[in-house]
């Protein structure tokens, strides 16, 4: 792979966004590099999701810029910008309830596939986009369940579903809106192994609660408070940070 | 136009205007606060006109009429939301659409057994029948103008409602905001049963005060309830004040589309319908996402 | 095996009723799969689609007028120019209004494509396009000539039979295609989760406004053919009392497949006929009816089935066209 760590998949600058009166995120900017897990962290109402849904494209931003390598997709709808490599899993499972596992994630692999709207043919004549979706499907550790309706899995399965369809979509950025969320111990573990899997070749920015295992998977960090960003860096610079300490992490105790 | 048929039109406007408004701020009400949309609404209103015709010739009182027209369809709404109306909370649009479109065929067949299918008019009271001499050759009619002030005071007693009450909190916070009733103590079984049966008063009382000025006829609902859903796209759904703007501005539309372009006035309408899509698809006043 | 059973028997004895039933019964049955045409045009937009238009009714008569209007005085159109042309009004006129609409959601789209539709009723009620309030009439039925010989004459109730059931049957080939190709799995998607589908990358309003446009083409072809057996057009074939009734259809027949409609279609005409022949005030009972099966069968006659066979019957597992009614429905 050509690709060396510095090359920047996702950069975004001075985004801002506003609620009325409200400035949920302001003058935000953030790389996320290939290879690597960029998590962001910061207490409930810092602007994390905001954040993440200004970068997939489910609000617009009233100012900044957002390159997605080359393209500015600062003004792009999340459909354009899902086509030119963003992929992204929800904090609340939004699965397909209705279809089997495979027919969600062959759904994900029909999205990015040449023809994705194509009227002639069943949806099973395309043997690229079935593939795609039974590998994406095997990386999660699905297989056995791939023919069981997704309302029926538990919720860990959920979360690995939804993994397999952004998998899917072959994205070069990955967002990840708190994975772990409702997740027990045992649930928890497969799933950051699986996260770690995803950086090769890859960008993955992760917004999690659960410090253990963002200071176990994050290769950078940005911390935000109130909107801005207050620090950012290696996972060792941020945990000396003393505004993070007094911030965010003095309220948790001492983290990892 | 000179200034005096100016102000003859622009009267004839907001007086159009003043019952579209309470017809759809019924409809509104009913779509806000119980989450279903109730496409019998204008059968409730030619309901009304009829009542009013019924009443009135019986009685020969229109005052009679009205407050009789208005408590009979108070009646029925509660009877309806007991028996089909609240079978519809929560459910699919299309399931409401389609239980209040067997509503339509049931209430249009029991009118026409009641009172047949002709056309009727009826005669405004006594005392307001006469006109106002404007000009030597142009007067208004007294009749008009005492709607303009019954809608008015109608229609602030809906406003005060709705910014004074715990009703009316409910009804600014819009319907999916249960959680807050019960903290207030309301039983919401009862509220919605009570919010169903003023829509559809309101909707009746439309069509009452409607009547000594337009003729009472069969499909007079349907197109009340054409003109009702643009007023509500319009304004923006489950917003009273959205439904008084929407009203306005499709009174104000049409009066002085037959004016100026009578050969395309019809359509006038729904050009202004797909304006307001096209700038806020969800109406001038309405919340952001529905 | 058993699955093609059904459907050859069905066709079998479609072939067959003209030459076992009267005139006036294959007129009925033509009606009845012209109305069936409709429904399951509908079906995509409302079940597969999950978008309650109440609109289809002015596609239907649009094209029904347009057939009308080029209709030549008293001799015969030719049903190669005029069928064409009269889907493509109806085409033109859904991309228009979807246009508009499906910039709403849920119930502002009903209220949307319901004032819409009735913008085009009042088109032909209110101006001398067509006849006004009164109509107009088709005298002649359409026909198929090359070179002054007639090929195809649909004044004969045979020939008019076989040719709906000929597009029929191809409504139902188009749509089944349709529904199982990729193309109906992301509207299917987009229904069951807009904010996901959107988010994998489809264009959600450009995939609904193509099954909008699709759905009022195929709805212009039953009109075209409802305005060549009546011989006249009204108004009221664009009032949305008839997409109302339509939405019925669809209902009765089960949201989740494509020939659920067509069932309904049939089953709601016959009840209509059987009302009209044994009351006066057959509105009332078809009110009264619809409203309790809207109450009793979310789901559609198709709940009927386990109640009449016994449970463990043909009730497939969930499928992807499986509908957001059939999920509210009780047990």
């Amino acid at each position: 792979m050509a690709e060396t760590a510095s090359t920047i998949a996702l950069r975004a600058t001075g985004l801002h966004k506003r609620f009325g009166g409200l400035r949920a995120v302001s003058n935000v900017s953030i790389d996320v590099h290939v290879g690597e897990i960029h998590a962001v962290i910061g207490p409930n109402g810092a602007g994390k999701s905001t954040l993440v849904n200004l970068l997939s494209g489910e609000l617009l931003a009233n100012g900044g810029a957002i390159m997605l390598d080359d393209t500015d997709i600062t003004r792009l709808p999340p459909d354009r910008r899902a086509r030119h490599g963003l992929g992204r899993a929800y904090q609340k499972t939004t699965i397909f309830p209705k279809f089997t596992v495979h027919e969600n994630v062959r759904l994900a692999a029909q999205a990015r596939s040449p023809r994705p709207l194509r009227m002639f043919g069943s949806v099973r004549s395309d043997a690229t986009v079935g593939d795609l979706a039974a590998r994406a499907i095997a990386r999660v550790g699905l297989t056995a369940q791939a023919k069981i309706v997704a309302s029926a899995l538990s919720h860990g399965e959920q979360r690995q579903l939804e993994i397999a369809m952004v998998l899917a979509t072959d994205p070069r950025i990955i967002l990840l809106d708190e994975p772990l969320a409702g997740m027990g111990q045992a649930e928890a573990r497969g799933i950051i192994d699986l996260i770690s899997s995803l950086k090769a070749g890859r960008a993955v920015l992760l917004v999690e609660h659960d410090m253990d295992a963002v200071f176990e998977l994050a290769d950078r960090l940005t911390v935000m408070h109130d909107g801005r960003v207050i620090a950012g860096g290696s996972p060792q610079e941020v945990r000396m940070h003393p505004a993070v300490r007094a911030a965010y992490l003095g309220d948790q105790g001492d983290a990892a | 136009m000179d200034l005096v048929t100016f102000g003859v039109q622009l009267l004839n406007a907001v007086q159009y205007g003043m019952v579209l408004f309470l017809v759809a701020s019924g409809l509104t009400l009913v779509f806000g606060i119980l989450g279903v949309i109730n496409l019998a609404h204008g059968a409730f209103y030619m309901l009304g006109a009829y009542l009013a015709y019924w009443i009135a010739a019986y009685t020969g009182s229109f005052w009679i009429a009205m407050v009789a027209g208005v408590v009979i369809a108070f009646a029925v709404g509660l009877v309806l939301e007991n028996v089909f109306i609240r079978r519809l909370y929560g459910r699919d649009h299309l399931v409401q659409v389609l239980l209040s479109f067997g509503l339509i065929l049931v209430i249009d067949e029991v009118r026409e057994i009641l009172f047949g299918k002709d056309v009727h008019a009826v005669a405004p009271p006594a005392w307001l029948a006469g006109s106002i001499q404007l000009t030597d050759n142009l007067s208004y009619p007294v009749y008009r103008l005492a709607i303009c002030g019954f809608c008015l005071i109608v229609a602030a007693a809906i406003f005060i409602v709705i910014t004074r009450t715990k009703i009316g909190m409910i009804v600014r916070a819009g319907a999916e905001n249960r959680e807050m009733t019960r903290v207030l103590g309301i039983r919401f079984d009862v509220v919605n049963r009570y919010v169903f049966a003023v829509g559809i008063a309101l909707a009746a009382l439309g069509g009452i005060v409607i009547a000594p000025i337009s003729t009472v006829f069969p499909g007079m609902g349907d197109g009340m309830l054409i003109l009702s859903f643009v007023v509500v796209v319009l304004g923006g759904i489950g917003s009273v004040a959205g439904a008084a703007v929407g009203a306005l501005l499709i009174g104000l539309t049409d009066t002085f589309g037959k004016v100026f372009f009578p050969s395309v006035s019809s359509i006038l309408i729904y050009v202004l319908m797909a304006a307001v899509l096209l700038w806020r698809p969800n109406g001038i006043l309405g919340r952001r996402e529905v | 095996m058993r699955k093609a059973i059904i459907p050859v028997a069905l066709l079998a004895c479609a072939i067959a009723l003209p030459f076992a039933a009267p005139t006036y019964y294959v007129q009925f049955v033509s009606k009845a799969f012209i109305m069936g045409i409709l429904a399951m045009a509908l079906n995509l937009v409302v079940g597969h689609g999950g978008m309650v238009s109440l609109c289809h009714a002015a596609f239907f008569g649009l094209a029904g007028y347009i057939l009308a209007l080029l209709s030549p005085g008293y001799d015969a159109a030719s049903l190669l120019a005029t069928l064409p042309a009269a889907m493509a009004a109806a085409a033109a006129s859904a991309l228009v209004i979807g246009a508009l609409a499906l910039r709403t959601r849920g119930v502002y789209f009903i209220m949307v494509t319901l004032a819409f539709g009735e913008m085009l009723f009042f088109l032909f009620h209110d101006t001398d396009i067509a006849g006004g309030s009164d109509g107009a009439y088709v005298n002649a039925k359409p026909e198929i000539a090359v070179a002054g010989y007639r090929l195809l004459d649909l004044a004969s109730p045979l020939a008019f039979y076989f040719v709906v059931l000929a597009f029929l049957i191809a409504t139902v080939a188009v749509l089944t295609m349709l529904v199982r190709s990729p193309f109906g799995h992301a509207l299917a998607a987009a229904r069951d989760n807009e904010r996901r589908a959107r988010s994998l990358g489809f264009p959600i309003y450009r995939i609904r406004l193509i099954a909008f446009v699709i759905s009022g083409a195929i709805a212009g072809l039953a009109g075209y053919f409802a305005a060549a057996q009546f011989g006249f057009v009204a108004p009221q074939m664009l009032g949305w009392h008839l997409s109302a009734t339509v939405l019925v259809m669809v209902l009765i027949g089960g949201l989740r497949s494509v020939t659920g409609p067509l069932i309904g279609a049939l089953v709601l005409i016959g009840l209509e006929e059987v009302l009209k022949a044994s009351t006066d005030y057959w509105k009332l009972a078809e009110g009264l009816i619809i409203i309790v099966i809207v109450l009793a069968l979310p789901g559609g006659v198709r709940q009927l089935w386990p109640m009449i066979f016994g449970q463990g019957s043909d009730e497939p597992p969930p499928r992807p066209a499986a509908s957001a009614v059939a999920e509210s429905r009780n047990g």
